[in-house]
């Protein structure tokens, strides 16, 4: 599996970290419980298309989002998280 | 018929042509006391232990694929109740002790080899650590042994002694661990189940769940049509957050990817199962002398049932730094299993929200060694809609009470454990 970082070109996979599912948004302050167990420990863990981070730690060091599929490792999208909605 | 001296010797003179099926392939019925979802380890030893335990025969083991295909026919196959907390320890101690008497209970040889297994420490830190450990395994009543270097290299010839950065200092021993044959625990357990009145019923995936007036469940959706139940107990490892997304619940856990390796025959030279406390490696010898070895998960999710190089990479480097002269051993083959890796590293063996849906699952990488004692407790949980004691802790309310059962105290990380 390579990933194509959009600084770096399509670099091996041992170069990036993973963290997960970039889905789950951190709740508002003063959020339900539930809220909190949800975004702490739950997960979809789809059999197929996954939005998720990782991190380019031996390349540029960006945090990225990456489409994959987790059927067959196919990545179709990769971005730069922004300091948007994207990187809460 | 059983298996005996007497049917091997008549066997061996018939050519052994005439030994029967090991267990039916029945068509599925209508209805089932009990529908187990998934015919792997835990699946198919519920089945046995709800016959034996709780007289409860009018039960269906459904399996996707072949009973076998999942992980317990890809594990290393390690069995041990070395644990750490007081939560966990009563529950994979009661399945080694029931592993010691399996072969016989079963009439079939699951070749279970109490060969130990022997964590090896480099650092002072990682001794006081396997002390620690060491004391709450004899406080909860299971065998712990501390080695100092010498009776490690004594044990391991192979392990380099001359490793500067990581000398080994010592190891923590449970001798009464050790492995087993995969595939026999399967096809034992699905036997057993059988000649008990279990239908075993492979090619059938279960697609959906029927649900009655209040919500609760009353049977399964499969490709082979509906089949009612009193209750339906879901044990399908790799696959549980699918499952259990047909009834919309969300678990906390991720599919992940973990990778076994095997050599090519050699002479003996591994006799117990070690681990290399520096890298991620574990390793054992197969009764063919093939060495058996593995690591880490991959470490995203995936369900491909096929791992990435780095991996590969990874324990090899750790191979070469813990036993350098298998540097020349060729690799004879490689696979990989779909784990269902949860947020503190210990499984869910529990009733669940709906009324008569039962889960076992969330085996992270240690499922194989818990198929007799887990399923033992599940059977129990199914049968009287309550959990065991040694079962009690496993259950999905654990994370929002903030009482995870985390071992390694690593965090709300599903690849960490
Ligand atoms: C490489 C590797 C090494 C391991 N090493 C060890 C070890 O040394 N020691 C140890 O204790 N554990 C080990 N494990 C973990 C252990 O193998 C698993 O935790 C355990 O086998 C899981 O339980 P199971 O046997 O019931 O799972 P499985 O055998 O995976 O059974 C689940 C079954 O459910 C079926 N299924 C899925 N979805 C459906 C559906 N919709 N309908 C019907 N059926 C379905 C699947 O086809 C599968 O056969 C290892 C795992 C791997 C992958
Ligand atoms: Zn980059």
């Amino acid at each position: 599996m390579r990933i194509p970082c959009p600084l770096c070109g399509a670099r091996p996979l041992e170069e990036f970290v993973y963290r997960g599912d970039a889905t789950v948004t951190r709740p508002e302050e003063g959020a339900p419980m539930e809220e909190w167990v949800s975004y702490v420990y739950l997960r979809n863990n789809p059999k197929g298309a996954h939005r998720e981070h990782w991190r380019h730690v031996a390349g540029c060091g960006s945090w990225l989002i990456v489409d994959r599929n987790t059927l067959t490792h196919e990545i179709t999208r990769v971005a730069e998280v922004r300091p948007s909605g994207d990187a809460r | 018929m059983r298996y005996s001296i007497s049917s091997l010797v008549k066997q061996a003179f018939r050519g052994h042509s005439g030994w029967p099926e090991a267990f039916r392939h029945p068509e599925p019925a209508k209805h089932y006391d009990v529908v187990i979802v998934g015919g792997g380890g835990h699946g198919l030893a519920t089945a046995y232990y709800l016959a034996k335990n709780h007289e409860i025969t009018n039960v269906a083991v459904l399996e996707r694929g072949w009973i076998g295909s999942g992980n317990v026919g890809r594990n290393t196959t390690i069995v041990r109740s070395n644990y750490l907390l007081n939560s966990e320890i009563p529950l994979l101690e009661w399945s080694l002790k029931l592993w010691e008497g399996l072969s016989e209970e079963l009439n079939y040889n699951v070749m279970f080899s109490q060969r130990g297994v022997l964590d090896i420490f480099h650092t002072d830190g990682q001794r006081d650590e396997a002390v620690r450990r060491g004391n709450a395994m004899i406080v909860n009543g299971v065998d712990a042994v501390m080695l100092d270097r010498k009776q490690v290299l004594d044990m391991m010839p192979l392990v380099d002694e001359n490793n500067g950065r990581y000398p080994v200092l010592g190891g923590l021993l449970q001798p009464r661990a050790g492995n087993a044959r995969h595939d026999a625990v399967a096809w034992g357990y699905a036997r057993a189940a059988d000649r008990m009145g279990a239908d075993i019923i492979q090619n059938c995936e279960v697609t959906g769940f029927c649900r009655g007036p209040n919500g609760e469940v009353t049977g399964v959706e499969t490709n082979r049509g509906q089949i009612s139940a009193g209750k339906v107990a879901v044990a399908v490892a790799g696959h549980t957050s699918q499952v259990m997304g047909m009834v919309g619940m969300k678990l906390p856990c991720e599919s992940h990817t973990l990778q076994a390796f095997v050599s090519e025959a050699v002479k003996p030279c591994v006799n117990t199962v070690a681990t290399f406390g520096v890298g991620h490696l574990y390793i054992s010898q197969s009764d063919k002398g093939g060495l058996v070895f593995g690591g880490m998960v991959d470490g995203y999710n995936s369900y491909t049932q096929r791992g990435n190089l780095p991996i590969v990479e990874d324990v090899a480097e750790a191979m070469m730094m813990f036993m350098p002269a298998l540097g020349r051993v060729r690799l004879l083959r490689h696979w990989a299993g779909v784990v269902d890796m949860t947020m503190d590293g210990s499984p869910f063996i529990c009733k669940t929200p709906l009324e008569n849906l039962y889960l076992n699952g969330g085996w992270n990488y240690t499922g194989f060694k818990a198929i007799p004692g887990a399923a033992w407790c599940f059977a129990h949980t199914v049968a009287n809609g309550a959990p065991h004691k040694f079962n009690a802790p496993f259950h999905l309310d654990r994370f929002a009470e903030g009482r995870p059962v985390d071992a390694t105290g690593g965090g709300p990380f599903p690849n960490h454990h």
